[in-house]
């Protein structure tokens, strides 16, 4: 339950303009893979043309290969709804549906891709959803309730269980922990930790210590100047880029030294 | 030692103020008022309701500002100038609209009875008027049929315009993107907004006289049906609920139809599960915002139903009224002339207040739908 990603050569584009330019990655399965860079230098955009969310933009388009164990995602005839049901998400800021009840939340992708279910199935897979997003204990007593009454962090951990229920292969997070505090960070790091047993997990951060603590490898992301695409500078094992990067750039990044 | 003598010195700033008590701009506003009518009736010879006004404002600006600016300063007189003006605009402002309810209420409930509501105007006499005026006999007539027109013609205006209008209102917000069609439609419906309500009665008209002249070439007549009132109604409804989805779908946050996607949902699906329930309450408020503009239309019907004297059900052949020309007409045309003209505008000011009850009462509806649908924040 897990797949390899290969990107090659991958130009990403905004109507005309080019986003991100030539690159090339391995993303191993079982693996936790962070994106770092500074602000504009297209990680997020990077990310999110591996579910193929880069296109609900209107204009936007991409160039490349995008290889999911050897199935190109861009291939002709390939609909990105069922790539979206093979690659789940977990956006920035915590979005859960709020006509829905935590339990509905975690069953939309499913009931929603019209699998029927039988009611100890639905709430097997609610169970299992929840603990997998370290959220059961705290919600167990009010599944019936709705999502966007519980705090920002749990909230975040629910749609990481609505991403989990569907059961992807590979986990994408935009900057999950960006609007959290410091303990809810902590419970989705752990929980980041956990579901590289069973997920290819890539993640966006702007917290350099977190890249650090979760990620395997790490790819440093930079940017020329405004209106220049961004780069994929280095790409390493996270060891590697934290103590011993093989780029003056990456060094100058992680060091806080720019220019 | 310096700096501490220099503060001592520059203490003479207080944080406190003078203030005048609370209830003094009331006691300002009721003592203009006296004064103003004390002139009114030393000046005019009377009590004269604008004069009064006019005055008692004049004075209760210029009052407030020198009580205020030689007791509080300037600042503060300004600020209760501000405060009065804005509060003087807001009563001058409800004026209009408490003596049109006034009006309504106290001359339509007087007038009005189950009588009234249950009887229609079929085989009227200027003769049982007449008796009504004299006091031989109670008041004839009623608008039950003026009523059930009302309501049908409106049920088949919203039926055909509601999912015209939210399904153009998806398409512009969720397909259109900016394109050539979309910008088309959407100058189209600005353009509609803009149609004097005549203007869509007598193109609707049109339209079915001319059909109706394929089918029958000489019974063009015909056309006139409470159908082709809907169809009227509806040209003039489309354009509202369009704008009114339109702004609130472009509400729904663009995050959640993400998160839909990115669970490997198609969009139509997210748009009916995901986009269509979020807003739901703000789609249905906006469609009532529709009815209760185009229930009180008056031309359109006029020129595509006529004036229907008897109860007619059927939207597909025949005259129909409703509460709005049943008021135009009575007033116009009273059943009996003279005096007994009487009779018919108290069955006017009866069906008045029925169709102010209803507009009121689907504006009640519209924001109890709300209240109901709309997400809970629930702990």
């Amino acid at each position: 339950m897990s797949k390899q990603i290969d990107i090659k050569d991958l130009d990403i584009f905004y109507g005309d303009f080019r986003a991100v330019d030539g690159v090339q990655m391995q993303i191993k399965p079982r693996s936790v893979t962070a994106l770092i860079g500074p602000s504009g230098c297209g990680k997020s955009t990077v990310l999110r043309t591996l579910n193929r969310m880069h296109e609900v933009i209107p204009g936007a388009s991409v160039s490349g290969q995008v290889l999911m164990d050897g199935n190109d995602i861009y291939g002709a005839g390939v609909d990105p709804v069922n790539v979206r049901r093979e690659v789940g998400m977990v956006f920035q800021r915590a979005n859960p549906f709020p006509t829905m009840s935590i339990k509905e939340n975690v069953l939309a992708g499913v009931r929603l891709n019209s699998r029927r279910m039988t009611k100890s199935e639905a709430d097997d897979l609610t169970e299992r959803a929840l603990r997998g997003a370290n959220l059961w204990n705290e919600v167990k007593d009010r599944l019936s309730l709705p999502g966007s009454g519980l705090s920002g962090g749990q909230q975040q951990r629910l749609c990481i269980a609505r991403a989990i229920a569907v059961e992807p292969e590979v986990l994408l997070m935009d900057e999950p922990c960006s609007a959290l505090d410091p303990i809810s960070t902590l419970a989705i790091e752990d929980l980041i930790n956990d579901l590289k047993d069973q997920y290819t997990v890539v993640i966006v951060t702007h917290n350099m210590q977190q890249a650090a603590r979760v990620s395997d490898k790490t790819a440093f992301f930079n940017i020329a100047g405004t209106g220049k695409p961004g780069k994929l500078i280095e790409f390493n094992e996270t060891s590697t880029i934290f103590s011993n990067p093989e780029k003056e750039e990456t060094e100058n990044y992680i060091s806080g030294r720019f220019g | 030692m310096l700096t501490t003598t220099n503060n001592s010195t520059t203490t003479s700033r207080t944080l406190t103020s003078k203030q005048l008590p609370k209830a003094t701009p009331w006691v300002v506003a009721v003592a203009s008022i006296i004064v103003a009518i004390i002139i009114s009736f030393i000046a005019f010879g009377g009590f004269n309701i604008p004069v009064v006004a006019v005055l008692a404002g004049l004075i209760n600006v210029v009052a407030v500002f020198a009580i205020s600016a030689s007791y509080e300063g300037r600042r503060k007189a300004t600020d209760r100038v501000a405060t009065t003006v804005v509060t003087s605009s807001f009563i001058l402002a409800c004026v209009p609209l408490i003596s049109l309810l006034w009006m309504t209420i106290s001359k339509g409930g007087a007038a009005i009875s189950f009588d009234l509501l249950s009887r229609t105007m079929l085989g009227m006499k200027g003769v049982l008027d007449q008796q009504y005026v004299a006091g031989e006999a109670t008041i004839a007539g009623g608008f039950y049929h003026a009523i059930v027109g009302t309501v049908l013609i409106t049920a088949m205006a919203c039926i055909i315009s509601i999912p015209i209008g939210v399904l153009t209102a998806i398409y512009l917000v969720e397909y259109a993107e900016k394109n050539r069609l979309g910008k088309a439609i959407t100058f189209l419906v600005d353009v509609m907004t803009g149609i004097p309500s005549i203007v869509a009665g007598l193109f609707a008209f049109a339209l079915f006289s001319t059909i109706a002249g394929f089918i029958m070439p000489d019974a063009a007549g015909i056309a006139k049906t409470g159908f082709t009132a809907a169809v009227a109604l509806s040209v003039l409804m489309i354009p509202i609920v369009v704008r009114n989805t339109e702004e609130i779908l472009r509400l729904v946050p663009m995050d959640l139809r993400e998160a839909s996607y990115a669970l490997g949902v198609p969009k139509w699906k997210t748009i009916v599960k995901i986009v269509l329930p979020t807003s739901v309450s703000g789609i249905l408020s906006g469609i009532t915002i529709a009815i209760a503009r185009v229930i009180g239309e008056t031309a359109p019907i006029m020129v595509t139903a006529g004036f229907a004297k008897a109860l007619n059900w059927n939207l597909f052949s025949g005259w129909m009224s409703t509460l709005p020309t049943f008021i135009y007409d009575s007033q116009l045309r009273p059943v009996s002339p003279g005096d007994a003209a009487l009779a018919s505008s108290e069955r006017a000011w009866a069906a008045a207040l029925v169709l102010v009850a209803l507009v009121m009462l689907l504006n009640l509806l519209a924001r109890v739908i709300a209240k109901v649908l709309a997400p809970k924040a629930g702990r």
